[in-house]
């Protein structure tokens, strides 16, 4: 999330203070909750299937929202008027739930019943492929970690266009080919993106998946009362909630319709949030479930809190067309930083939406983190070495390995970031989707063979390869801008992923032998 | 829940322009009553469709043999 405020007024260092009171308090957190930490691996990896119903609902609504949810909301808003929630949000608050309820709960009791603690682990299993293991996993981990890399840089970003002027004799700034040196004096990315590993590294090593649900819970209550506040402040500043849409109905009225969206775009959009049902971080999340009805608050409050946290982020986009007012360097991303910044003029309100903004990117940070950790540790190196040949205690500590592993992996390659790296996000959710045929098929179609779930995933890999390159690679290769999403006739990407890759698993599905009753039926939960 | 998707695809809401209480584009309004009506609808779906036997098949042994994960091809 590419937050770039220009060099502007010398700065206090209040909404520093701020920030750090933030972390302070989420590594207080981390150690009150390490205190809870059993010991074993089952509480490591899924924290002894022993979580509530609170919990489990913050932990999923944390992870599931990035900081996309607060500055992203707001200026795509700003660009395609308020129907950007009707085509992101609401969309997502049907089909999420639904995922909870069909995919989720499923997934839990095949989990608990035959110990899984990874993706990988129940698809090798429930298709009885090694193959079909070692092709899921790097392809699970290259879709995973484009949204490691774009929660560091949307951190070091916001924190670089927060502290301009915070430090003029520590940090020289960026000097442009023009000779204009921009953000003089702010805190460079690298130690924001040091300081936002070493926080959640130091919460989830101790604790795992546990602790990254406390830290969710957590971060999610302060992402969610920030945007309240600031929808409250900024309303009030700018004339109170008619006046500022009447601006809007006088400057914008395209804004108040869906003029800039697609119908076609509009209903393939729901293709996307399927994606939550093939996520690794939330499937890990899901298997930490203490009971079945456990999932009935999540399933029933999440639509509720995506619209507490979307209606007043899309108002204040829009607000912001009627007022006229502009991002800086044209990136909407950057509009609700400036915005509290001009508006607003409170150092306090400052770091506490950077605050915010933080909790949503590390809320989705950590539980991704612990999940790449446990997935080197349970699909390749126990399964390549044999379950047997580690004890309990050596699997936390492999855990703990690969995850400090996997930390620094992804900090050294904040500094390599690939072109379009912001761009790449619809991309990965889309390479998500259009695997959802696959847990979908695995869990109610008996019929779905070993053959069928291989072709499934290589069609995925093939269509999406395709078009990834068609919509990002080769434009930018051209040097060509992109203006708004890349659309096939019309409709997202995603519908002909998905498409391709339900119908390779059909087709492929019938046309080879059944795995076997006796097999299938220890997958089949009974309703 | 099919009905409740069906009614997010609200294209007669496309070019409106008027607004509800007085600050919310009616297009907003609608689409965050669909998020208030899905929330009702699994409210009610977990009253009356709720897999009661779920928790009792995931309580059983499993019966997987230790070779499942091998492809015997």
């Amino acid at each position: 999330m590419a937050v770039l405020l220009p060099a502007a007024e010398a700065a206090s260092r209040t909404p520093l203070l701020v920030v750090g009171f933030y972390l302070f308090l989420l590594i207080s957190l981390g150690v009150f909750s390490s205190r809870l930490f059993r010991g074993t691996s089952a509480d490591f990896f899924v924290a002894e299937r022993s979580i509530g119903p609170f919990l489990l609902l913050m932990s999923v609504f944390g992870t599931t929202m990035t900081a996309f949810a607060l500055v992203g909301s707001t200026g795509k808003a700003w660009e395609l008027g308020n129907g950007v929630y009707g085509l992101m949000a609401s969309a997502s608050g049907i089909v999420h739930s639904a995922v909870f309820f069909l995919i989720g709960i499923k997934l839990w009791a095949i989990g608990k019943r035959h110990g899984f603690r990874t993706q990988v682990q129940y698809f090798r299993s429930r298709f009885q492929s090694n193959l079909l293991g070692y092709l899921l996993f790097p392809i699970l981990v290259a879709l995973v970690v484009p949204y490691l890399l774009i929660g560091l840089l949307g951190a070091g970003a916001v924190m670089r266009g927060v502290t301009v002027g915070m430090f003029p004799e520590t940090f020289a700034g960026t000097t442009l080919p023009s000779g204009r040196v921009m953000f003089e004096g702010a805190i460079p990315p690298w130690i924001t993106g040091l300081v936002v590993c070493a926080v959640v590294l130091f919460y989830i090593f101790a604790g795992g998946l546990r602790s990254a649900a406390w830290a969710n819970a957590f971060q999610t209550i302060v992402f969610m009362i920030t945007g309240v506040i600031a929808f409250v402040l900024i309303s009030s500043k700018l004339g109170g909630m008619d006046a500022a849409t009447q601006a809007v109905i006088d400057n914008s009225s395209d804004h108040m319709t869906r003029a800039r969206i697609g119908k076609l775009q509009f209903v393939t959009y729901m293709f996307v949030p399927l994606s939550v049902g093939m996520f690794p971080h939330l499937f890990q999340h899901w298997l930490t479930a203490k009971k079945a009805s456990t999932f009935k608050l999540t399933t029933v409050a999440h639509p509720l809190f995506i619209g507490i946290v979307w209606v007043p982020c899309i108002l204040i986009g829009i607000w912001a067309a009627g007022a006229g007012i502009m991002p800086p360097g044209g990136n909407p991303n950057a509009l609700l930083p400036k915005i509290v910044q001009t508006l607003l003029q409170d150092p306090y309100l400052t770091g506490l939406l950077t605050a915010g903004i933080l909790a949503a990117i590390m809320s989705s940070l950590d539980s991704q983190f612990v999940c790449l950790g446990t997935m080197f540790t349970h699909d390749i190196v126990m399964h390549a070495a044999g379950e047997d040949r580690f004890s309990d205690k050596a699997q936390v500590m492999l855990g703990r390995g690969f995850i400090v592993f996997v930390v620094g992996v992804t900090y050294l390659l904040t500094f390599f970031p690939p072109p379009k790296i912001f761009d790449l996000a619809v991309w990965c959710f889309s390479g998500f989707a259009a695997l959802f045929p696959l847990v979908f098929a695995s869990i109610y179609w008996r019929r779905t063979t070993r053959a069928g779930a291989i072709a499934s995933v290589l069609a995925m890999v093939v269509t999406w390869g395709t078009l990834f390159y068609e919509g990002l690679i080769k434009p930018t290769l051209a040097g060509e801008e992109m203006e708004g999403d890349f659309l096939v006739a019309g409709m997202m990407p995603v519908t002909l992923i998905f498409a391709a890759s339900t119908a390779a698993l059909v087709l492929v599905s019938l046309m080879t032998k059944p795995p076997s009753d006796e097999h299938v039926e220890q997958f089949m939960v009974e309703s | 829940m099919a009905v409740i998707t069906v009614l997010h695809f609200d294209f007669w809401n496309w070019e409106t322009t008027s607004v509800v209480l007085g600050f919310l584009p009616t297009g907003l309004a609608w689409q965050a009553g669909i998020s208030l009506a899905a929330a009702a609808g699994w409210a009610l779906l977990m009253n009356v469709a709720w897999p009661s036997r779920v928790e009792e098949w995931a309580a059983r042994p499993s019966a997987l043999s230790d070779d499942a994960a091998e492809d015997p091809s």
